[in-house]
C-alpha cells in the first residue's frame, strides 16, 4: 500500500483506539448534559474521579464492583463470538447466585476450602442448565432464543423469589431477603489485611478468579478445536453444517459455557459483596450490564476485562455523584453514548469503503 | 512484581492522593451538621416512605442553613453497604437509612463505627445499638381510623384489604384496619388479599377485582406501588378506595376517600433537628397519632360528617387510651394472610 493511512484508517483499523475515542465521545457527551443542566462540569466529573482513583478504599470498591460485570461480560461476550445472542446473562445470573447462596446456607458448615469451590460449582450448573433449556427449546422446535431468554430471565427472577421464601433460607430478621451466606463461603479477603491496606470491607478475591476466567475463555475461543467450531457456527450454520459439525450440540455447547459463567458472575457477587440475594421487586440488571460490558470490550475477552473493571468503576464513582448535586443517571448517559459509538465502528469501515470504492472496489487493507 | 512492590505502589499512590478525612463526633450541639440518606432498592422517588423522608429532609435544609442534606441511591442490595460507608467516609453527621432492608448493613456499620450516628426506618432489631436510632410507626392506629371509614361507608357490609407483603411490619396495617372497621360494623366481612409484591400493580388489579366481583365497595391497600393496581380497579369500577402512605386522592379524588398516612419526613426531620442541637439517642422512637407521626389524610372532602365525627370519636379514645389497636395476629384473628 503506497497510500498514507488516514484518520479514518486507524479508527476502522484498530479497535482498541476506537474504544478509547467512544469513551472520550461519552465523557463529551455527559458533560454536555451536565453544562445543560447548570452543574459545574468540572465539580462533577471531578467527584467521579475522586470517588474511583482518591484511595486503595476507592479503587478496591472499583475492582469490587466490577468482577462480576468481568465475568457477565465474558458470558455475554463468549455467546456474540458462538453466534447466539445471549440476552438471557441476567436469568443465569440469578439463578447462579440463588444456587450459591443455597450452597452456601446449607452446607455452611463445611471448611472454606471445600465450599467456596462447591459453591462455584453450583453456580456454574444452574447457570449452565438454564442456558441448555434454552438451546434444546431451539434445537428442538425452534424458538427463536431471545424470546425464550427474556421469559426465561423472569422465571429466574420470581424462582429466586420463591426460594428466598423458604424458612431454611429467609431471613431471620425482618429483611425481605435470604439469610447471610456462611463466613466460609464468603470470598473476602482477611480482616488484617484489609486494615493494612486501607481496603473496601467486602474486598475479596473474586477478581483473580475473573482474570483466570478471562484467560481460560480466551484460550477455549482462540487456541482450541471447540472454539474453532463454536465460532464456525457462529459465522456461518450452513457452512459449519457442511464441514461437518454438529450445530445443534455446538449451540448448546455455546450456551451452555455462556450460561456457566453468567452463573458465577452470580457466585462471585454474592460471595463477594452481598453475602445474601434479596427478594427482588425489579431486576437488578446484571445480566444486561454484561452486554454493555461485551461491546464496550468488543467480544474480546481481555477487552471484557477492562471493560468490566470501566464500568464497575463508573457505576461506585457514579453513585457518588449526589454528593455535588449531580444526578447520577449522567454515568448512564456516559455508557450508553459509549456503546453507541462503539456499535456504529461499522461506520468507519463504511467511510473508507466509499472513499475508495472509486479506485480500488473495496479492497481490504 | 510481588506483593510487597504492589502494596508498596498503592500506598505511595495514596499518600499522594490524600486520604478522607474521618468522621468526628461532638458531645455538645454543633454549628452545622450533615445528614445522608441511603435508600432502599426502591430509589428516592418511589413515591412511598424514602420519597416522603427526603422531601421531609430537603424542606428542613432549606429552611436552615446550618443543615445540609445529601442522598445516595442504592440499585442492589450490594449497595447499601457501600453506600452507607461513603457518607462515613466523608464524615456525615448522621445516616439516615431508609427501610428494613437496610438493617443488616446498618448494624454492621454501627457496630464498626461506635461513633457514627445512624437513624433506620421501620426496622426495630437495631434497637439495642446506642448509636442506631430506629424510626418505628404506629401504622395499625392509622390503619384503624380508615378500617372506621370503610366499615362506616360499605353499603354491602363487604370491604377489602390489600397488602404488599406479609411481614409481621406490613401486618399491622391489616390487624388495624380490621379492627377499626369491626368497630363500628360488627358484622363486616374483610377479604384480604397478599399482592407479594410492592411493585406489581396487575396483580394487585386482579386481586382487587375479584374482591369487587365478590361485593366488596370499599378496598384499602397498603400495597406500595402495587396499589397504583388497586386504585384503578376501584375507579373502574365505581366503588370506593383508601391510600396509604401519603394522601393518595391526587391519584384519583373521586375514588380515594381518605389515606392512612404515615409521616417517615416529621421522623426524620425531629432526629435531625435533634442532633443539630445535640441531643441524640439510640433505641426505638415510635412515632404514632400522639405526635402527628402517623394519621388520617386531610382529605375528607367525600365523607359524610358522621363518618368524620367517628373518625374523630376513633382518634380520641386511641388517644385517651380507651381504645388499644391490635399489634399481634393473637388479637385480631380475622387477619387471615401468611
Amino acid at each position: 500500500m503506497d497510500k498514507k493511512r488516514t484518520l479514518i484508517d486507524v479508527i476502522a483499523d484498530s479497535k482498541f483506539i476506537h474504544t478509547i475515542l467512544s469513551i472520550l465521545i461519552g465523557f463529551l457527551v455527559g458533560a454536555v448534559f451536565l453544562a445543560i443542566m447548570k452543574i459545574p462540569v468540572g465539580e462533577a466529573y471531578g467527584m467521579l474521579f475522586k470517588s474511583i482513583f482518591s484511595n486503595t478504599k476507592n479503587l478496591s470498591y472499583c475492582i469490587v464492583y466490577g468482577t462480576p460485570y468481568i465475568v457477565v461480560g465474558l458470558s455475554v461476550a463468549f455467546s456474540f463470538r458462538t453466534g447466539v445472542f445471549n440476552i438471557g446473562a441476567e436469568g443465569q445470573f440469578v439463578i447462579g447466585s440463588m444456587a450459591a447462596c443455597v450452597t452456601g446456607i446449607l452446607l455452611g458448615s463445611l471448611p472454606k476450602i471445600l465450599l467456596i469451590p462447591l459453591c462455584f460449582l453450583a453456580a456454574a450448573a444452574a447457570g449452565a442448565v438454564w442456558g441448555v433449556i434454552v438451546g434444546f427449546l431451539k434445537n428442538k422446535w425452534g424458538i427463536n432464543e431471545v424470546l425464550s431468554m427474556i421469559m426465561f430471565n423472569w422465571i429466574a427472577f420470581y424462582l429466586s423469589n420463591f426460594i428466598a421464601d423458604f424458612p431454611a433460607i429467609h431471613n431471620e430478621g425482618t429483611a425481605e431477603a435470604t439469610r447471610t451466606v456462611s463466613d466460609n463461603a464468603r470470598t473476602l479477603l482477611p480482616a488484617g489485611l484489609i486494615e493494612k491496606l486501607n481496603l473496601c470491607p467486602t474486598a475479596n478475591w473474586g477478581i483473580l478468579v475473573a482474570i483466570i476466567l478471562t484467560v481460560v475463555v480466551y484460550f477455549i475461543i482462540e487456541k482450541t478445536t471447540l472454539g474453532y467450531e463454536l465460532k464456525a457456527v457462529g459465522f456461518n450454520k450452513s457452512a459449519a453444517d457442511y464441514g461437518g459439525i454438529s450445530v445443534n450440540r455446538s449451540i448448546l455447547t455455546a450456551l451452555a459455557i455462556s450460561g456457566a459463567l453468567a452463573g458465577l458472575g452470580g457466585a462471585l457477587q454474592l460471595l463477594g459483596m452481598g453475602g445474601r440475594v434479596s427478594i427482588f421487586t425489579a431486576q437488578e440488571g446484571f445480566g444486561f450490564a454484561g452486554i454493555v460490558v461485551a461491546l464496550i470490550g468488543v467480544s474480546q475477552p481481555f477487552g471484557v476485562l477492562l471493560a468490566g473493571l470501566f464500568y464497575g468503576a463508573l457505576t461506585y464513582g457514579g453513585g457518588k455523584l449526589n454528593l455535588v448535586k449531580a444526578p447520577t443517571q449522567v454515568v448512564d448517559i456516559i455508557v450508553g453514548t459509549v456503546v453507541f459509538f462503539i456499535a456504529i465502528s461499522s461506520v468507519f469501515g463504511a467511510i473508507r469503503y466509499l472513499k475508495k470504492s472509486p479506485q480500488k472496489g473495496g479492497s481490504k487493507s | 512484581m510481588n506483593m510487597k512492590k504492589i502494596s508498596a505502589v498503592i500506598l505511595a499512590a495514596s499518600m499522594v492522593l490524600g486520604m478522607m478525612p474521618m468522621a468526628a463526633v461532638a458531645d455538645e450541639a454543633p454549628e452545622s451538621i450533615k445528614v445522608g440518606m441511603v435508600t432502599d432498592a426502591g430509589g428516592i422517588n418511589d413515591q412511598s416512605f424514602n420519597q416522603s423522608a427526603w422531601e421531609g429532609l430537603e424542606a428542613l435544609a432549606e429552611e436552615n442553613d446550618a443543615i445540609e442534606v445529601n442522598y445516595l441511591e442504592s440499585a442492589t442490595d450490594a449497595d447499601y453497604a457501600a453506600n452507607i460507608q461513603t457518607f462515613i467516609d466523608e464524615g456525615y453527621d448522621l445516616i439516615i437509612c431508609g427501610g428494613f432492608m437496610l438493617a443488616g448493613a446498618t448494624r454492621e456499620a454501627a457496630e464498626a463505627n461506635p461513633d457514627q450516628k445512624f437513624a433506620i426506618v421501620d426496622d426495630a432489631s437495631n434497637a439495642d445499638l446506642e448509636n442506631v436510632a430506629c424510626l418505628m410507626f404506629s401504622q395499625e392506629q392509622a390503619s384503624y381510623l380508615v378500617g372506621v371509614v370503610a366499615g362506616m361507608m360499605t353499603k354491602s357490609n363487604k370491604i377489602g384489604y390489600v397488602q404488599g407483603q406479609v411481614t409481621d411490619t406490613m401486618n399491622l396495617f391489616g390487624y388495624g384496619y380490621i379492627a377499626g372497621a369491626q368497630s363500628v360494623n360488627p358484622d363486616i366481612e374483610v377479604m384480604q388479599f397478599n399482592v407479594n409484591s410492592f411493585t406489581d400493580a396487575a396483580t394487585a388489579s386482579a386481586g382487587a377485582t375479584d374482591m369487587i366481583t365478590n361485593g366488596a365497595d370499599v378496598i384499602y391497600h397498603a400495597a406500595g406501588g402495587s396499589g397504583a393496581g388497586v386504585i384503578q380497579a376501584c375507579v373502574d369500577n365505581d366503588i370506593y378506595a383508601i391510600g396509604v402512605d401519603t394522601d393518595q386522592s391526587y391519584l384519583a379524588p373521586e375514588t380515594v376517600i381518605t389515606s392512612a398516612m404515615k409521616r417517615v419526613d416529621i421522623a426524620v426531620t425531629s432526629i435531625t433537628e435533634g442532633v443539630l442541637e445535640g441531643e441524640f439517642a439510640g433505641g426505638v422512637h415510635q412515632y404514632s397519632l400522639e405526635d402527628g407521626g402517623v394519621d388520617i389524610a386531610p382529605t375528607q372532602d367525600l365523607l359524610p360528617d358522621d363518618v368524620i365525627a367517628a373518625v374523630e370519636a376513633a382518634k380520641e379514645s386511641i388517644l385517651s387510651g380507651d381504645v388499644v389497636v391490635p399489634t399481634t395476629a393473637e388479637e385480631c384473628p380475622d387477619f387471615v394472610l401468611e
